[in-house]
């Protein structure tokens, strides 16, 4: 398991993303306020660019005709098949225990806790001002 | 290393996959003019001045709006320069025909409105111009394309002269009949148009969708777009019933099939039904010689995507075995929102001589292809 800077946290607005490869892998990074969340870019169905879909909220109806609109901008829609992903464990909506996008775990760091390492960041330049997205995996 | 990447996919075609003939492709139009350099001046100036007239209730939308933003188109499938999904051949080729090494896609174009045209004379001028089109923009520039002959089956004539007209020419690989039609499609006036097919050696492709004007399932209007999806099923299982049971392929022996995008899982229960039926019924329908289940798996291929999804996935073998591996084969569906991947498509590993027989044989055989 290793670190891996991917981004300044100013460059990914609340609601955005980004797409990374880290070793070999491409990553989606979700932001959801201040929290940070990271999927693999690969359905787990048919093997889309599943990071690459629309985030939407989860809709829910207890009967016909009653709706409501919950986990705004926390889902993750696939853009082939419209599979829907728990932005938040990767967990799917319509099988959440077998069918599960890989998520990997991601955190805030101060760039004076970084530059101390062991990290690799070699597309993002550290400095100790600023805050960054570190993967580790 | 950390790098932004927007428009690769992680992963790369399996060698296995390589090489598939993809049955179901579908070519879209740039812009509302692309038809018009292959229209005579009289039905240009008709569709300037004029214009369609569908058989449907809604303009410029269809009965069953998909899923927004992208109306049911795959999501990763736009051009840049914001053009529809599929009129794109270079993207077209990049996601589909290089990624994948596609020996031959079979084109199946859902523009131009020359099936449902209600002026049948202005149908079989679109029908012309779009399969001209088809040559233009996709056969040509990219030779594994093969296009499918578009007619205007309310319109006898009209429908018989353009498939003769096509004979012969090796660019077009069949000839597309929407399912949904005013009668069933077994029905004797159409038996011309089917007759043409067979006898200039077109398999006749029958791709799900559109609407006739009668309501889509044999209950009413569907409210939602997921009730109107199965109820595509239902028109094919009217084709299949309908080719069967007046007799068309003991006056056509010729006559081959496709179902495109319409299922399969169904196939095998609805032929158990109709050989019940006419263990009992035969007097009714004495033309047939044989039981329907014969007809139809001598004279009928069917696609695979959708991909059926079993909840056991090893219960897809016993399907494929039941309709008859030689009878199946894979599509795409490209660039549709439900399109299948072949690397992931099918949940259970097949066995090796199937795979090959779905993948390419069938297609190749039933195409004639190289």
């Amino acid at each position: 398991m290793a670190r891996h800077v991917v981004a300044t946290v100013d460059e990914i607005p609340p609601g955005g993303r980004k797409i990374v490869t880290v070793r070999g892998r491409e990553i989606g990074i979700f932001r959801l306020g201040d929290e940070f969340f990271g999927l693999i870019n690969r359905c787990p169905h048919q093997g889309a660019p599943l990071c690459q879909g629309a985030v939407v909220s989860r809709l829910v109806a207890p009967v016909p005709g009653e709706y409501h609109l919950t986990r705004p901008g926390e889902m993750l829609r696939c853009p082939w098949h419209c599979w829907e992903f728990d932005i938040r464990t990767g967990k799917s909506w319509c099988d959440p225990n077998s069918v599960q996008a890989r998520a990997f775990d991601v955190a805030v760091e101060k760039g004076a806790t970084l530059v101390e390492g062991p990290f690799s960041a070699e597309a993002v330049e550290v400095t100790v001002e600023a805050s960054y997205v570190v993967v580790t995996m | 290393m950390n790098m932004t990447v927007l428009d690769r996919r992680v992963d790369r075609a399996a060698q296995s996959h390589l090489g598939f003939i993809d049955c179901d492709v579908h070519p879209y139009t740039k812009g509302p003019n692309d038809f018009d350099p292959f229209l005579p001046k009289r039905w240009l100036e008709h569709k300037q001045t004029i214009g369609g007239r569908s058989r449907q209730g809604l303009a410029k939308t269809s009965m069953y709006p998909r899923m927004s933003p992208g109306n049911g188109m795959r999501g990763d499938s736009w051009p840049k320069n914001g053009n529809h999904p599929g009129s794109d051949l270079p993207l077209m080729q990049e996601q589909l025909l290089d990624l994948f090494g596609v020996a031959y896609g079979l084109l199946a174009p859902l523009v131009g409105g020359a099936g449902g045209e209600r002026n049948v004379e202005f149908g079989a001028a679109m029908a012309t111009a779009t399969n001209e089109w088809q040559l233009a923009h996709f056969c040509d520039p990219d030779p594994r394309l093969k296009a499918a002959v578009q007619v205007n089956v309310e319109w006898t004539e009209g429908a018989v002269a353009e498939i003769e007209k096509r004979a012969g020419d090796r660019r077009f690989a069949q000839v597309n009949i929407p399912p949904r039609g005013l009668e069933p499609l077994g029905r004797r006036r159409y038996w011309p148009i089917l007759e043409a097919c067979a006898a200039n050696g077109f398999p006749v492709s029958l791709h799900l969708g559109g609407t006739s004007g009668h309501a889509s399932t044999g209950g009413g209007w569907p409210s939602f777009y997921h009730e109107e999806h199965p109820s595509y099923v239902q028109s094919m299982q009217t084709l299949v019933t309908s080719l069967v049971c007046e007799g068309v392929f003991e006056r056509i022996p010729g006559l081959k099939i496709v179902l495109v995008e319409g299922g399969f899982a169904w196939l095998p229960a609805l032929c158990w039904r109709l050989d019940k039926h006419w263990t009992r019924l035969k007097a009714e329908v004495p033309h047939l010689k044989r039981a329907p289940s014969e007809y139809v798996h001598e004279h009928i291929w069917v696609t695979t995507q959708p991909i059926e999804e079993p909840e056991r996935p090893q219960d897809m073998l016993s399907i494929l075995e039941w309709i008859g591996p030689e009878r199946i084969m894979f599509s795409t569906d490209y660039p549709h929102w439900d399109q299948d991947d072949p690397r992931y498509a099918f949940k259970v590993p097949l066995p090796d001589g199937w795979k090959d027989q779905i993948f390419r044989d069938n297609a190749r055989a039933l195409y004639q292809l190289d």
